[in-house]
């Protein structure tokens, strides 16, 4: 776990770090019994770059998942029980809003996202160009990413369905790994979709007139951990999710309030 | 087969309910987690009200033959319970979580008195 490789210094990336700087940034760092990766994707998020503030999310893990992380340096918020991913990644966001932070990036707990890759993601954010900005495994000329048959299609639907709603072109909507500006921060502190979120997320961003980008970036497998998608629940999903974006049509939207009010 | 009257007004009442549980999740007072029940509920009812042949059908598998319109009660009544022992789990569920939630409330507060 030691020897994690620092991020390629493309010129790109070394803009991207130049600019970051000045900003208060953090890393949501969502995890739940992730004891053996975590600790590398802490490490590999400070190999990128040090001045990220990391907070990792403890959503009730039953193992060193909190121990680790806190050994490591990170900040952790410990939910007394499990949320899900949603309530989790969401106590990120009101960790970040009410600490100020100017930027957040969600980087999962099981090792999938890729810190290095960070640059991707945060480009477009520094830019001035999109306020909520979704790494996707599948926008790239070479989207090889291994999964079943049935996820493909799956994903493949959901992109064709949010891609109609948020009438922009999206690939992979259930990519955790993401990041938001002042904007996107205040708006996922008040709201954020429960079970399952990514989809809605996404979603809501855009209904709330927030500019959406993706990126495209490479997935590792999963370094720990298990998937907490199984085939049961993958239909649970799918009708959730979808019912979720139909209702989600027939909502009024405001633009988020991006200074807390004491 | 079912009178016009009793599947004019059982499909009128499951619309309602799919109505009533839309509007609660838009504004925000229901979870789609719990409105997929209900709404497959309002669905169910509001299929067999309309589809009169069918209901008929249904009713002759479970021998019913004088009045088959008594399904319509037996699945409605069949979804509450399944409705009712969901909400059971649930409900035991919440208070665990509330149970833990006051225990940590009681050792953060001796921790903020006692200043460390």
């Amino acid at each position: 776990m030691a020897d994690v490789a620092a991020a390629p210094a493309t010129p790109a990336a070394q803009d991207v770090l130049a600019q970051l700087g000045e900003l208060k940034r953090l890393a949501v760092v969502p995890a739940f019994n992730e004891e053996a990766s975590v600790g590398r994707v802490i490490d590999e998020i400070r190999a990128f770059d040090p001045g990220f503030d990391i907070v990792v999310v403890d959503d009730g893990s039953t193992d060193r998942t909190a121990g680790v992380a806190a050994d490591r340096g990170a900040h952790v918020l410990r939910l007394p029980f499990n949320l899900g991913i949603g309530g989790a990644v969401q106590t990120g966001y009101r960790y970040a809003f009410e600490r100020g932070y100017d930027v957040a990036a969600q980087v999962d707990g099981d090792g999938q996202h890729d810190p290095a890759q960070l640059p991707k993601i945060l480009e477009p954010l520094l830019a001035g160009s999109a306020d909520l900005v979704v790494g996707s495994r599948f926008a790239g000329p070479e989207a090889a990413y291994r999964s079943s048959a049935t996820r493909r299609v799956g994903i493949r639907i959901f992109a064709r369905i949010v891609s109609a709603v948020v009438r922009q072109r999206v690939t992979d909507t259930t990519s955790g790994f993401r990041a938001v500006n002042r904007k996107g921060i205040a708006l996922f502190a008040a709201d954020y979709p429960h079970d399952y979120p990514e989809v809605e997320a996404t979603v809501m961003s855009v209904k709330h007139k927030l500019r959406l980008q993706e990126v495209a970036v490479e997935m590792r497998e999963r370094s720990g951990g298990r998937s907490s998608i199984t085939a049961l629940r993958s239909v649970y999903y799918m009708a959730k999710v979808l019912l979720a974006i139909f209702v989600g049509l027939f909502r009024r939207y405001a633009v988020p309030v991006e200074e807390e009010h004491r | 087969m079912t009178p016009w009257a009793v599947s004019i007004t059982a499909a009128v009442a499951s619309f309602l309910l799919l109505l009533i549980v839309f509007e609660l999740i838009r504004s925000r007072r229901l979870r789609e987690r719990y409105a997929l029940m209900w709404l497959l509920t309002g669905a169910v009812l509001l299929a067999l009200s309309l589809w009169r042949g069918g209901l008929n059908t249904i009713a002759s598998w479970f021998g019913v033959t004088t009045y088959p319109p008594a399904i319509l009660g037996a699945v409605g009544a069949l979804f509450i319970l399944v409705v009712l022992l969901h909400y059971s789990t649930v409900i035991s569920r919440l208070s665990d979580q509330n149970t833990i939630l006051a225990q940590r409330l009681a050792l953060l507060e001796q921790q903020l008195r006692e200043g460390r």
